[in-house]
């Protein structure tokens, strides 16, 4: 990345001298987040609203500007709710759900990303993500048990068997650190990563791409524009985002062969965008180039070090995956986390964060990796292709369908040993190893909510009556629809395909482990089990 | 087991070469080129196999040098 703009702070925060620096051995700590991005944030919170001591250690101490991260997912936003951020970021963000295609001066595609009713979250929300961080930190700062240590750099790490040593550089000077855990959430550019010494395998693509944010008064519509070899921007793509404060987002594909340094500078950027927005007022706000990569860790758990976020896998950014699925990492480690400290869960439950996250970055990078080939297709077989493809979607749906200007981010389904294999058969929305699809219920005093919201924290058990009094396991919410809860526009029961005596048992991140035609308290106690990672 | 039918389909093969051969006649090189992968897109979408179509697009590379080999 090259910068020409200058990065001013969005919001300040003040490094303070803590008492672990001044003690005579290094104080030990049961969990420690390294970086206070979005991922760090996430997981620090997750784990302290669990009721775990967590120190979140940043070596910045603020929140800059910039074109970063700009669409959160449905799913990110369930995240973010559970953690008390959701409903900030859709009330400030730009809901959207419909996505635009054009070749050339025709649109060739449109798709719609959330066709249905009854669900709390929208498909897509646009928001900076400066606000995202700004309201995690709030949301942070209001629990007890999480204490964010800013300007505390971290420049050594001691992997052992039974801790782990950390080496922190501070304004006052260094100072070191002993945790029972960590997580590191500290970016692409992971030091920690470098640390434990682990690679970071993948590819890298040449093509490079301008990104302009700009204030404008526009009244087009909020959705997600994208262009191939558009008038306006002869023989490369172009993408259009809408974002809060009347501010857009245009990314350039700009071609190998650019001058980055070039390419930013404000007479060169606004000849561009003059040609796109055809006398439109605008002002530039911020201005960027960018080159992308699509990696991952070989092992996101390294002994007592886990490794959450763009530090375990990178993406491009067609598709929204990457602080997406890293908020899908962190809620995957916390819950599992909260339960091994807490004695209910063996330690290698530990070891299925790795399993289903690099599963799911396989696949996030599976499809980022596809649509930068197909917007920045290589060789002349590839470009023939990709063009006959936009070509004949003018014509045809099938290639409309092949038409890929990003797929937008879809939450993991977990192929996994927590799950219990479906023993009875399902329709429905529902996927075992999935999160739950939400939907509107009444609960027992007759007020509207969500599901999502209803979920317990710890495990869920969703019965659906059919006159038996089901006999819940310890520390299991229960939700008995039609006996105390209802379902009052029969969502609920279409998404999970559910008959009366229906039973689902819900993880701690959502997702379902198992479900059954007939309620069982044996198979039901063996299938907790089993989510917990318990052999027996 | 293959699902690739490679026995002749055509009653009258010599027609269908002919056709493919003829819809190039008067085009360049790159044009010639922009046929032949419309054409391939729309065939493959008709099989919509995918084991078809990665049974023929193996059969269909056999012996072809490959630049990356070796
Ligand atoms: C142009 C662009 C567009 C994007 N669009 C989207 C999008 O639409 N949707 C989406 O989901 N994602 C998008 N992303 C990706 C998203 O920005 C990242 O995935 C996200 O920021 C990752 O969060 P993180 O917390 O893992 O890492 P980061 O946000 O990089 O945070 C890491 C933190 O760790 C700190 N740190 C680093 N080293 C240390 C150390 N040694 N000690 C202490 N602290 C340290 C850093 O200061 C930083 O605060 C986009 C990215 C780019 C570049």
């Amino acid at each position: 990345m090259t910068e020409l703009y200058k990065r001013a702070a969005v919001f300040q925060f003040e490094y303070r001298r803590s008492p672990d620096q001044d003690a005579a051995a290094p104080v030990r700590r049961p969990i420690v987040v390294v970086g206070a991005g979005p991922i760090g944030l996430a997981t620090a919170i997750d784990l302290a609203e669990r009721g775990n001591a967590v120190v979140l250690l940043d070596d910045a101490d603020r929140i800059g500007e910039g074109s970063r991260g700009l669409c959160y997912s449905k799913r990110a936003l369930e995240i973010l709710d559970r953690l008390g951020a959701g409903e900030q970021v859709v009330e400030k963000g730009v809901s959207w759900k419909l996505g635009k295609v054009f070749f050339r001066n025709d649109k060739v595609y449109e798709f719609d990303l959330l066709p249905e009713a009854g669900h709390k979250m929208p498909a897509f929300v646009n928001l900076q993500q400066f606000y995202l961080e700004q309201y995690l930190v709030e949301r942070a700062l209001d629990l007890d048990n999480l204490e964010i240590r800013w300007s505390n750099r971290v420049t050594g790490l001691d992997n052992r068997p039974d801790g782990v040593g950390l080496t922190i550089d501070t304004p006052d000077g260094p100072y070191v650190l002993e945790t029972d855990w960590l997580i590191a959430a500290d970016g692409a550019r992971s030091s920690l990563r470098d640390m434990v010494g682990a690679g970071f395998i993948g590819r890298t693509f040449e093509d490079q791409f301008l990104i302009a944010d700009i204030n404008m008064k526009a009244d087009f519509p909020p959705e997600r524009w994208f262009w191939f070899e558009p008038p306006f921007h002869g023989g490369q793509s172009a993408l259009l985002h809408r974002q809060p404060d009347d501010t857009w987002r245009i990314d350039f594909q700009i071609g190998i062969e650019a001058d980055a340094r070039k390419e930013q500078e404000p007479e060169r950027v606004r000849a561009r965008l003059d040609r796109m927005l055809e006398g439109r007022d605008y002002s530039l706000v911020w201005v960027s180039v960018y080159k992308f990569q699509c990696r991952r860790m070989e092992n996101f758990r390294h002994g007592r070090v886990f490794f959450a976020g763009d530090s375990a896998h990178q993406v491009s950014p067609f598709g929204a995956r990457g602080a997406n699925s890293g908020l899908e990492d962190a809620e995957n480690i916390a819950w599992k986390l909260d339960l091994v400290l807490k004695g209910e869960a063996p330690e290698s439950l530990l070891d299925t964060y790795h399993l289903e996250r690099s599963a799911a970055a396989d696949m996030n990078i599976g499809h980022s990796t596809r649509s930068t080939d197909f917007i920045s297709p290589k060789g002349p077989a590839a470009i023939g292709y990709r063009n006959a493809v936009l070509d004949l979607s003018r014509r045809f749906d099938f290639a409309r369908r092949m038409v890929n200007s990003g797929r937008l981010s879809t939450p993991a389904t977990y192929e996994t040993p927590l799950s219990t294999p479906d023993a009875d058969t399902f329709a429905g929305a529902a996927r075992l190893g999935a999160p739950l699809p939400d939907a509107p219920l009444r609960n027992v005093d007759g007020f509207d909510v969500w599901l999502l919201e209803a979920l317990g924290d710890d495990f869920t058990l969703i019965v659906f009556a059919d006159g038996a009094a089901p006999a819940v396991p310890d520390g299991v919410t229960l939700l008995d629809i039609g006996a105390g809860w209802s379902d009052p526009k029969g969502m609920l029961a279409e998404r999970l395909d559910a008959t009366p005596g229906a039973t689902y048992l819900v993880r701690p991140d959502q997702h379902l482990a198992a479900r059954w035609r007939h309620y069982d308290p044996a198979l039901v106690a063996a299938a907790l089990d089993r989510a917990k990672g318990i052999v027996k | 087991m293959s699902r690739l039918l490679t026995q002749s389909r055509f009653a009258n093969p010599d027609e269908a070469f002919v056709a493919i051969v003829d819809a190039h006649r008067d085009l360049a090189p790159e044009a010639s080129a922009a046929l032949d992968a419309r054409l391939v897109l729309l065939l493959a979408n008709h099989i919509g196999d995918i084991a078809v179509l990665k049974e023929a697009l193996a059969a269909a590379r056999e012996g072809l040098a490959d630049s990356r080999a070796g």
